[in-house]
């Protein structure tokens, strides 16, 4: 049983009967998720279920093989460049690895959206970095360095800032805590929790992290890899609030919310 | 009853039957012709992609001043030191059989002729597509690999405009100059080596080069080199493009950069070869009854 969360408001992002096949590898199967505005949302799920890919065409950087994503009820998969473009720019994306341009500064890197999209001159522009690079817990003195000169959680971080500084009303964050220690873990996602107290965001989170899942979202949803289901059965496992995943009586939920192998190992070592 | 029917089939198809084999011979040329359509194809957008951004939205300055760098700049040294051992390499080549038909002073002529049209401007390619496209191909390939494309494409600036258009002109628009420098020192090492070391006659060596090498020489090498240098960003930018993951993926796009621009380079050679050839000899009918 699936317990689905239902709202009153118009959601700013609908996917609707989304599947995504790579050759003749089927990875999402027919998809359906309303986020309302404001909602903050945990995509949950294993390695391979294809989190990352819904994330992705949520924002049209990959296109489904079937099904729509409507943004503010406009199907973005139908728009063309310069409309999808101008879409875009109301959304922000933090990327697994920060994908940070290694040939640009920090200043540079964050200040990106600013100086492509708009005309402001660059006092007005690092004006901006500073103030975001401040809400996000790095020193000034950053700004003239490198991606490759910071640690993880800094680049991380300047992803964040980067993908803030065009006041998105809808931010995608692609696993912002994997690879990170505990205590950097929680200053993204206590972050994530600031950025959405500060500004009106609505948030999508895709994370293994039980600990993001537990304190960051109002609603998660949990997909199951297409490979382990059987044709009738739908990848979206669990739908609800974080207190509703973990009193939920889903085997595949328990596993994954417990973090047990059981069974898998032995089909693992038995593949092996 | 399905699996008895594959286990005969596959039994039939150990024992190699010719019907088998043959048909097992078209579906693999089938299947690579199919292939190779579509990556043509796919090749062919790109191209056709990155010329719309060219003439609709230009690159800015910023965008372009790193690229020209690399491309002109960075590649001159090399470029120039390639352009003068190749004069000289042509000098030492051709001077033993010049001089056993006495011909010797008209080493000038035919050293100077082969660099304007021919060696000048694929060397320079050649090295351009060693050093700038493999790079080209690697950092694309990085980015690719590392989101930084699809982090591009998330804030709103279009790739190819960004990324393929600022090293499509650089090196379309460099690579003339990189050509004349490698003729320049190429002529220059060519005539070190047959007056300097060989001691043949600076008079006769330079007006047997003038009889030799015309305008349209020096035009048809310039000429060229720039569809090479077009040919050489495309192909790179588009491996780069379409790196697969890791470093395996970006190593090879690399390699397939320089292998398919050279590839590239030589059948662009031939073709316009043949045609500029074709344009002369329509023109100047003269040209063709010389001998």
């Amino acid at each position: 049983m699936i317990e689905t969360i239902l709202s009153s408001e118009a959601p700013l992002l609908e996917v609707r009967g989304l599947s995504v096949s790579f050759g003749t590898q089927a990875v999402l199967r027919d998809i359906s998720l309303q986020i309302p505005v404001g909602q903050t949302l945990v995509l949950l799920g294993e390695s391979g279920c294809g989190k990352t890919v819904l994330l992705k065409n949520m924002i049209g950087l990959l296109r489904p093989t079937a099904g729509q994503v409507l943004f503010d009820e406009i199907d973005i998969h139908r728009l063309d460049e310069r409309a999808l473009t101008q879409l875009r720019l109301r959304c922000g994306f933090v990327f697994q690895n920060a994908a940070l341009f290694d040939s640009m500064t920090i200043a540079q890197n964050i200040a990106f959206p600013l100086r492509q999209h708009t005309e402001l001159r660059w006092p007005q522009i690092r004006e901006r970095v500073l103030s975001l690079l401040q809400d996000v817990g790095l020193p000034a003195d950053v700004l003239a360095k490198r991606p490759a000169e910071l640690s993880g959680g800094m680049r991380k971080r300047v992803g964040l800032a980067r993908a803030l500084i065009m006041n998105p009303e809808l931010v995608l964050y692609d696993e912002p805590t994997t690879g990170l220690d505990p205590i950097m873990t929680d200053v993204i996602n206590q972050l994530i929790l600031r950025t959405r107290r500060k500004h009106p965001v609505t948030s999508v989170v895709v994370t293994h992290s039980m600990e993001t899942a537990r304190r960051v979202p109002d609603r998660v949803v949990m997909l199951y890899p297409l490979s382990r289901l059987r044709p009738d059965e739908t990848q979206i496992v669990f739908d609800g609030t974080p207190e509703a995943l973990h009193q939920s009586r889903d085997r595949r939920v328990k596993q994954f919310v417990q973090g047990e192998a059981g069974q898998r190992l032995m089909e693992l070592v038995g593949e092996a | 009853m399905s699996s008895a029917t594959t286990t005969a089939d596959s039994n039939e198809r150990r024992s190699g039957s010719p019907s088998l084999r043959f048909a097992d011979w078209l579906t693999a040329w089938g299947k690579l012709t199919i292939e190779s359509l579509i990556a043509f194809g796919d090749f062919a957008l790109f191209c056709y992609r990155t010329l719309v951004w060219l003439f609709t939205r230009f690159p800015r300055f910023e965008t372009l001043w790193p690229n020209f760098h690399q491309v002109g700049v960075s590649s001159l040294p090399v470029i120039a030191l390639t352009g003068t051992f190749i004069g000289m390499v042509l000098a030492v080549q051709s001077y033993f059989q010049f001089r056993q038909l006495g011909l010797e002073t008209r080493l000038g002529g035919v050293i100077n002729l082969t660099l304007v049209r021919e060696l000048g401007p694929v060397l320079a390619a050649t090295m351009l597509a060693g050093r700038v496209g493999s790079a080209m191909a690697a950092e694309l390939g990085t980015m690719r690999v590392t989101e930084q494309i699809d982090a591009l494409t998330a804030m709103g600036a279009n790739p190819v405009r960004y990324l393929v258009v600022p090293r499509f002109l650089a090196c379309l628009l460099l690579i003339p100059t990189l050509t004349i420098m490698a003729d320049f020192m190429g002529v220059a090492g060519g005539h070190f080596y047959s007056v300097m070391v060989l001691n043949i006659d600076l008079h006769h060596y330079w007006y047997n080069s003038a009889q030799f090498v015309g305008n349209y020489d020096l035009f048809v090498g310039i000429f060229k080199s720039v569809f090479f240098g077009g040919a050489i960003a495309m192909v790179s930018c588009y491996q780069g493009f379409n790196c697969s993951a890791g470093a395996e993926g970006v190593g090879r796009a690399a390699t397939a950069s320089f292998v398919y621009s050279f590839v590239s380079i030589l059948i662009l050679d031939l073709i316009l070869g043949i045609a500029l050839d074709a344009i002369y000899f329509t023109y100047h009918p003269e040209g063709a009854q010389l001998f």
